[in-house]
């Protein structure tokens, strides 16, 4: 009867103990945890801003009116006439 | 003796010494108690708001992209760079390193540091909105209390072409004109809040936690299709070239759905670097300028007149001699075109035909038409500063108000009204509420009878056929329906000698897709040293190129293939702004196929 007693008040020493550490531990990863976060969240933004720069390079390079120049001036090219189309109906 | 008072007096020195510690043990558990227990929530609070700060964190504006997701405003990151005047001025000699890095005048700079400081505040913008890469090369010179702070510029990429649509937003990333401000709260986002531990020197040590997670602003997806806004600018701007015109607006609309498909206005201007364009510059004319629409309220007369039953497309109306005393006042044509039928009136663009045709309706009738298409009220789009245009109330109509507004005089509208009307008619009496905004076009109400809306369009066709006002607005292998008008420009003072060119046009007819309507103003002498204004000369050619090529890129079928086969005109599509385009063959327009009722 004594012994059980001590048996249990050891066992309730060792959780206590455990729950203690685990609290410290718990902490732990959630501070490591959210600066991952953190990181993660402005490597997100980088990429989404990298993301945007290149649209907008995209959107530079595809002007409507250097495709338009490039195209008649440099290229030659011409929008095709009525006379050089044929018309197929299905 | 000693012996035996001795051990009394070290008992007394004991309990001395052993009071004496066990008070200041007290005492200090005293305080510890007092620190800790009792007034901890002050002393804690003190800590924090030494340590502690709340941060925004910046969120960045949705992007705004074309109806085929081309980005037409996008928002990059950049740094300002901000300093705590108290703390930069303890190191007075580095202002002068912080004014170079930045180019900055150090005076100027010095100056500004010493007002805030003074005004006991801890916070002044040093430069806004540096590239990223610069910013970090000022913050690495390490100059005590120089701080950045993440903040978004807006670019435009389709730059002017899109200005007038798109707004712009100010400094602060707020809305201020056009699409940025009607969808302000859409785009915009809302900056998170995070909590961070902070150092003496205000540098973040340790994140704690996230009060408010940060809502970036969503994205927006424009009816707008860029190319078609691009071919729609760079024909507006060849044509006011041509004709040394003051000012133009065109729009073009998708008829099945009353989606804005390209708003252009010329003058226009850079909205990447505003500041210096004139705010007159800045002004979407196409829904903020109204215009009297002269001839192009024909159509809308002659609707009304068709829906009465009264009149019928072949009833004859006597306009001859081309003059007309009615009331005191005298009606003008630009010629005798003697009797006509209903359909001629509109071809020939008789305005006394049209009076008259006007004049035998009911007032309340005739405004029943024109307020049911849509004149006389905003459209509805949204768009900020939208003009509802002025169309009298018929109680005001006298006979001489009543003929004058059947050919489009005495009331005013917008380029988007007319556009938005003629759509009505190309889809077959349904009025759609125009929209920026990809699908968010709705079902339409009707406001004609699917009957005269069929047989308005059939007139219309005549118009671009030779022999009517516009033959210039013909696009090849297409059929098209379109009316022209020139009206004289209204001042405070009656009318000036200014002309506004009109055109609006409907292609294919067989099937309407697009209606587009083209406003020129003030076209003085072209090259040649020419002076006209008629909207057919002016405005039509610009509706033929820019449809020519929309159909191309929507990929509409040509619905002109009888002509087609005959070998139909041969034009130079597409070509240069400021080439002339072939006139229309007249035996191929002659035999075009004949308009299905829809």
């Amino acid at each position: 009867m004594r012994l059980a007693a001590v048996l249990v008040l050891f066992v309730l020493l060792i959780a206590v103990l455990a729950s203690a550490s685990a609290v410290v531990y718990v902490r732990q990863q959630n501070r490591v945890g959210f600066a991952e976060l953190a990181r993660l969240g402005v490597e997100r933004d980088d990429l989404n801003f990298e993301y945007g720069r290149l649209q907008l390079e995209q959107a530079t390079w595809a002007d409507n009116n250097r495709i338009d120049q490039i195209a008649r001036e440099k290229l030659g090219m011409l929008a095709p006439t009525p006379a050089t189309t044929v018309v197929i109906k299905r | 003796m000693n012996a035996r008072v001795r051990p009394a007096q070290v008992r007394t020195r004991l309990a001395v010494v052993g009071g004496v510690l066990g008070l200041a043990c007290t005492a200090l558990i005293v305080r510890a108690v007092d620190l800790q227990v009792v007034r901890k929530d002050f002393y804690q609070e003190q800590g924090d708001a030494r340590y502690l700060r709340d941060l925004a964190i910046p969120v960045s504006r949705g992007t705004i992209f074309d109806r085929n997701g081309e980005p037409l405003a996008v928002s990059t990151p950049v740094d300002s760079i901000w300093a705590n005047p108290q703390e930069l001025l303890t190191h007075a000699d580095r202002v002068g390193e912080l004014a170079t890095a930045t180019g900055l005048d150090e005076d100027a700079l010095r100056q500004r540091l010493q007002e805030r400081a003074q005004a006991n505040k801890e916070f002044v913008y040093v430069k806004r909105h540096l590239n990223p890469d610069d910013a970090q090369a000022v913050l690495k010179r390490g100059i005590p209390g120089v701080y950045a702070q993440r903040e978004f510029k807006r670019y435009y990429p389709a730059g002017e072409v899109m200005a007038h649509v798109l707004g712009y937003t100010n400094i602060d990333d707020h809305g201020q004109e056009g699409i940025e401000l009607a969808f302000n709260d859409w785009l915009a986002g809302t900056p998170g809040v995070k909590r961070v531990l902070r150092d003496r020197k205000g540098h973040e040590v340790e994140n704690v936690e996230l009060l408010r997670e940060a809502q970036p602003g969503r994205d927006l997806t424009l009816s707008i299709d860029r190319r078609i806004q691009y071919l729609a600018y760079r024909e507006l701007m060849a044509a006011l070239r041509k004709h040394n015109a003051r000012s133009g607006s065109m729009v073009v609309l998708d008829v099945d759905s009353g989606e804005i498909v390209a708003m252009v206005n010329l003058p226009s201007y850079n909205p990447n670097a505003r500041g210096a364009a004139p705010a007159d510059h800045r002004r979407n004319r196409a829904v903020t300028d109204v215009v009297e629409p002269g001839s192009t309220m024909k159509a809308v007369t002659i609707a009304a007149a068709l829906a009465s039953g009264k009149w019928k497309p072949e009833s004859k109306v006597d306009t001859a001699p081309g003059t007309w005393n009615f009331y005191g006042h005298t009606f003008h044509d630009t010629r005798n075109h003697g009797v006509l039928d209903v359909t001629h009136v509109i071809t020939v663009s008789s305005n006394i035909g049209a009076a008259k045709i006007g004049g035998s309706l009911p007032r309340q009738d005739m405004y029943a038409m024109f307020h049911a298409l849509g004149f006389g009220q905003t459209s509805g789009s949204g768009f900020p500063g939208e003009a509802s245009g002025y169309l009298p109330i018929p109680k005001d109509w006298g006979p001489v108000e009543q003929a004058t507004i059947s050919y489009g005089y005495g009331l005013n509208v917008t380029p988007l009204q007319i556009a938005r009307a003629y759509a009505a008619i190309a889809d077959g009496g349904m009025l759609h509420t125009p929209t920026f905004v990809k699908g968010g076009g709705e079902e339409g109400t009707r406001v004609m009878d699917a009957k005269v809306a069929a047989q308005v369009l059939a007139m219309l066709r005549t118009v671009v056929a030779p022999g009517g006002t516009a033959p210039t607005a013909a696009v090849p292998n297409y059929i098209v329906g379109g009316k022209t008008g020139t009206s004289h420009q209204s001042t405070a003072g009656g009318y000036a000698n200014r002309y506004v060119s009109l055109f609006t046009g409907v292609v294919p007819l067989s099937d309407p897709q697009l209606v587009a309507t083209v406003v020129i103003h003030d076209a003085g002498s072209n090259a040649a040293g020419l002076i006209s204004y008629a909207g057919g000369y002016v405005a039509a050619p610009v509706f033929a190129k820019v449809m020519d090529g929309a159909l191309r890129l929507l990929d509409v079928p040509p619905d002109d293939v009888r002509n087609w086969y005959v070998g139909g005109p041969v034009t130079p599509a597409s070509v240069a702004p400021g080439v002339p385009r072939a006139e229309p063959d007249a035996t191929a327009l002659g035999n075009m196929a004949e308009v299905p009722t829809p």
